[in-house]
């Protein structure tokens, strides 16, 4: 029976209010809350709702960085995976190299489906998926909202831009989540006790024999430009002459 | 000198506006050599449209049966084979430019620069991360081809005015058949296209139901602007989901936005920094929306947008 292979990125926490250092080298990180990407939680549980299903037999989660995020992974595994890999990096890796080592990883694993984000909420690159199928040369489904299973292929509706697209895709595929494919489910607690004894195997980046050089250079960090401090109004006839003034209406 | 091959978004026949927001971009950069490239199953009228903005030289129509509908594993590698000839390759930032630029990159062995928003040189760009909560500047290997998509809030389309040459271009690309099209469904609601309209009503979670989100509708009837709703309002199905606006929904630079019954989350907040004014409608005087907005309004918004509706007329 076929495999699931899920991407878990460890990223700030959603709900981080994220605030630029003041020499520009980056963004603040200590003592700040870390979690796995939204969209990977998404991932994860529509992995685990395809094998509840029948659909497959083995869902593995794994990861690319430092060690500390066999924190994600160990969520990971109480959410239900059944075992997990770290990829240990202590450099942040650029899309590309995340492409090659998840390649890797499918050459050793051949999972049928690999489910990752549409978009790590860090770097917001949204690429890591397609690079990935292209690399594979295999189909990619992006931005699901629905996947149906059927036969050795997939049937993905996914949110775009107009509206909703299907289309239909041979497996393996590499499919990526949008926000309305599920809702993930809460840890419970006798899962995270549980999730203790699960496998989690850590690799050193050096021993997958990639090319994993980035190629960009970030010269400097900045905050955004502030928006100039605006005007309360009282009421809606204050609003209509304020909307006017600008010429708005 | 800089060659720049921007892939053309369209359906329909009709060029989208991101295009031209595209070469917008790649004008930025001095000296480049702006060509654009429609695939299509027939790419006439599109090509045409392509050739009539400023600043483009030529366009080339790469038309095959396989193209009528955009599916990444299809078009990538034509617009791969086609990047031989330039150094740098421009897609928009749209679901379109998102699903197959970083395909190309790949296939040609280079990283992408996501979401462009200032160019400073033709290897050196600023974009936003973290929900926009810091603008970094990269720099891009000279040595190397670069894949990148331009955040069309942050460009005024190019003007028309070009009048660029029409060739058709072949490309020796094995097409693969793994990935079929299936069906859209998108609402034609007749409204402005929330991402190009000058101005946009957006409903939040305050709304309460599908039926009440109805009100956001009639008022942005009556402005003639597009409708937008937070993911909130999505999620719970008052409003479709390419009404989205937001982080990971659409990043919108409207004339006039008005916020009704959004909180104003930085997920939220970063789909809006550009627009020109922010109006915010909302019972709550602390709601963090009041923080960017130009205007701001407290108050029930079932009473506010009825009376609003009268004052304008
Ligand atoms: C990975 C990720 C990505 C996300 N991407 C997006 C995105 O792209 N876009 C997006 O919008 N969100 C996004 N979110 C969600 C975001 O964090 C917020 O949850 C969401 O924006 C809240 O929507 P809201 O403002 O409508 O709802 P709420 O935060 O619940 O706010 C409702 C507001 O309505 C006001 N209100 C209530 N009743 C009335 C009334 N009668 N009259 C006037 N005001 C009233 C309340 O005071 C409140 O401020 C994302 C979240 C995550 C984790
Ligand atoms: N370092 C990483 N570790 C695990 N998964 C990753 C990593 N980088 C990217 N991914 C996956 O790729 C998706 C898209 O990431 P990105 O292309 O960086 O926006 C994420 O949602 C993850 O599923």
């Amino acid at each position: 029976m076929s495999k699931i292979l899920v991407g878990l990125k460890r990223v700030v926490d959603y709900n981080v209010r994220v605030r630029v250092k003041p020499d520009g080298t980056g963004v603040v990180t200590d003592g700040v809350k870390m979690s796995i990407n939204p969209f990977d939680e998404i991932a994860l549980e529509e992995a685990l709702r395809i094998k509840e299903k029948g659909g497959a037999s083995e869902v593995i989660v794994a990861s690319i960085g430092p060690a500390d995020t066999q924190q994600q992974l160990r969520t990971g595994l109480a959410m239900g995976a059944d075992r997990a890999i770290l990829v240990q990096s202590d450099s942040p890796l650029e899309p590309l190299a995340a492409a090659r080592i998840f390649l890797k990883l499918i050459e050793k694993e051949a999972p049928q489906i690999v489910l990752l984000g549409k978009q790590g909420i860090d770097d917001d690159n949204n690429q890591t998926g397609q690079m990935l199928a292209a690399l594979w040369n295999r189909p990619q489904a992006t931005f699901a909202s629905k996947v149906e299973l059927e036969g050795g292929k997939a049937k993905v509706t996914r949110e775009v831009d107009a509206g909703l697209e299907t289309i239909e895709v041979d497996l393996p595929a590499v499919l990526t989540t949008d926000l309305r494919l599920n809702e993930p489910r809460y840890v419970k607690l006798p899962d995270i006790m549980k999730a203790k004894k699960k496998p989690l195997d850590t690799l050193a980046l050096a021993d997958l024999g990639v090319d994993t050089a980035n190629q960009f250079k970030t010269l400097k960090y900045e905050p955004p430009a502030a928006r100039s401090k605006g005007i309360m109004v009282q009421d809606v006839s204050e609003l209509v002459a304020a909307l006017k003034q600008k010429g708005l209406v | 000198m800089a060659k720049i091959l921007v892939v053309a978004e369209h359906s329909g026949g009709k060029l989208n506006p991101s295009t031209a927001k595209c070469v917008a971009c790649a004008s930025k950069i001095e000296g480049a050599e702006i060509d654009v490239a429609v695939l299509a199953a027939d790419a006439a009228a599109v090509a045409t449209q392509a050739a009539a903005i400023a600043g483009v030289k030529r366009v080339l129509k790469v038309e095959n049966a396989a193209n009528a509908e955009p599916l990444a594993a299809v078009l990538a590698p034509q617009v791969a084979a086609l990047a031989a000839n330039y150094t740098h390759v421009f897609g928009p930032s749209t679901t379109f430019g998102k699903d197959l630029m970083p395909r190309v990159a790949a296939l040609l062995g280079v990283g992408q620069l996501s979401d462009v928003m200032a160019v400073e040189s033709a290897h050196r760009f600023r974009r936003p991360v973290y929900a926009g909560n810091a603008v970094i500047t990269v720099e891009a290997p000279q040595d190397k081809k670069l894949v990148l998509t331009v955040r069309t809030a942050s460009f005024q389309p190019a003007p028309e005015g070009g009048n660029a040459a029409i060739e058709a271009a072949g490309v020796n690309a094995e097409l693969p058949t793994h990935t079929r099209f299936v069906g859209r469904s998108a609402a034609a609601t007749g409204r402005p296209d929330l991402q190009t309209a000058a101005r946009v009503v957006s409903g939040g979670r305050a709304l309460g139901s599908a039926e009440n989100f109805k009100i956001i509708y009639s008022l942005a009837d009556k402005l003639g602007a597009g409708v937008g709703a937070s993911r909130a309002a999505v999620d719970a199905g008052y409003a479709a989901n390419d009404l989205q606006v937001g982080q990971t929904g659409k990043i919108i630079a409207p004339e006039l936005y008005m916020a009704i019954g959004i909180s104003g989350a930085i997920q939220h907040l970063t789909g809006i920094k550009d627009a020109r004014t922010i109006v915010a409608i909302n019972k709550d005087a602390e709601a963090p929306i009041f923080e960017v907005a130009d205007i701001g309004l407290v108050g029930d918004l079932f009473s506010i947008l009825p009376e609003l509706e009268k004052a304008l007329g």
